[in-house]
């Protein structure tokens, strides 16, 4: 990759960008795949494989197996991608992926949002 | 001639497929959000548009970052609703405007706008959901013109640019021979945000101030870069943009027929407008 300028950052606001795209295109591309109910069983059977079979690299594979959330991020997860691991795979809804990023409980989350409306 | 009867926006979440689905219009929780209906569906009775253009961005489903267009649109003959992994049952397929896609997508491409010409097309939950709100018995009246604006991978398309594509495809319209009343629609938005230590970011004060701007000045939004977006409408928010194509597409001044935003649906400031001109 040829060096770039530096980047206008937005605390707490991770920019899926054009290094983003490069760096998580295989992570993403698996959970394209989670659009398949056959493909999301398989996932679950075993899950390591699964992330072999689409050529994860370590950093990305732990990530998954940890549902590290910010980390699946870091190493190049698009939000719309990893939204179908979240909720149709594992059936975490938004609010339990908040709360894994923010490091609240689900119920200060929700009321975090709830007083965003007041 | 062809006409824009409306405009009509609203957020697209996820969750409220489900909730259509397991029939929670009443519930305490949906119900704020879910009486903004109603009275677009006595506007829609009185109406009665013969096709809806539907500004959307895809999360994943027709497209993916192997070949991830700008801006597409749909010219097919139908469209489905398919398995998109977020949990959401599918809805019966949509019958496409065909004669009037193909009139938009070419004069689209003449008028300096590369689109992605689509033949055949599958549609995830921001088209269909608020086709559901529309008409919850998913009896489609209507034919269907799907566009589609990137919203996956920055840069975005510019906010300029998606209020210019909808000026082109108000003059796209304008310019169809047959007696046809055209409902556009925009979806998504308003302010949230999924990913990262500020997920459940909403910006109220800012998303009062979109609404009134889709009125009173509607190229005000014209002046953010996508970043600025983020930085005020969360990371999702920026869908948005789908809302400006969707205003750009009548000249002239609006007048509201029915406004609502309720806050929090799932992570994000839910709000639905009718427009109409005037």
């Amino acid at each position: 990759m040829i060096p770039r300028p530096p980047k206008r950052t937005i605390p707490g606001a991770p920019i899926f960008d054009s290094e983003a795209a490069r760096r998580g295109y295989l992570l993403n591309k698996m959970c394209y795949s989670f659009n398949s109910k056959a493909n999301r069983d398989d996932f679950l059977r075993d899950e390591r494989s699964y992330c072999e079979k689409f050529g994860l690299d370590q950093s990305q594979t732990t990530a998954i197996l940890e549902r590290d959330v910010l980390s699946l991020i870091r190493v190049g997860g698009g939000v719309y991608f990893l939204g179908k691991l979240a909720s149709g795979v594992l059936g975490l809804d938004m609010q339990d992926i908040g709360a894994l990023q923010t490091g609240m409980t689900k119920e200060e989350f929700k009321a975090k949002l709830v007083a965003s409306g007041k | 001639m062809a006409k824009v009867v409306g405009i009509m926006t609203t957020s697209h979440v996820p969750l409220i497929g489900k909730a259509i689905h397991l029939g929670l219009q009443q519930d305490p929780y949906w119900k704020p959000f879910f009486d903004g209906f109603p009275p677009i569906r006595e506007w829609l009775e009185k109406v009665k548009p013969d096709v809806v253009l539907a500004c959307y961005n895809d999360h994943g489903l027709n497209f993916f970052l192997d070949k991830q267009p700008t801006f597409a649109i749909g010219t097919a003959a139908t469209y489905t609703s398919e398995d998109e992994g977020w949990g959401i049952p599918t809805m019966p397929e949509f019958p496409g405007a065909e004669d009037l896609s193909w009139h938009v997508r070419d004069s689209l491409v003449r008028d300096d706008f590369d689109m992605v010409t689509c033949q055949e097309m599958s549609v995830d939950h921001a088209f269909t959901i608020p086709m559901a709100l529309l008409w919850p018995d998913q009896k489609w009246p209507v034919k269907v013109v799907p566009v589609c604006v990137n919203t996956v991978i920055f840069p975005l398309p510019s906010a300029r640019r998606c209020y210019k594509l909808g000026e082109a495809i108000g003059r796209a319209i304008a310019n169809f021979p047959e007696d046809t009343k055209i409902l556009v629609i925009g979806t998504g938005g308003l302010s949230h945000q999924l990913e990262g230590e500020r997920a459940g970011f909403i910006n109220k004060e800012f998303d009062l101030q979109f609404m009134d701007s889709m009125v009173t000045d509607p190229q005000w939004a014209t002046q953010f870069s996508d970043l600025d977006l983020v930085e005020q409408t969360g990371n999702e928010g920026v869908e948005l943009l789908n809302w400006l194509v969707a205003r750009g597409t009548i000249p002239g001044p609006v007048r509201v027929v029915h406004s609502n935003l309720h806050i929090p649906i799932s992570n994000t400031a839910a709000a639905t407008m009718l427009l109409e001109p005037v």
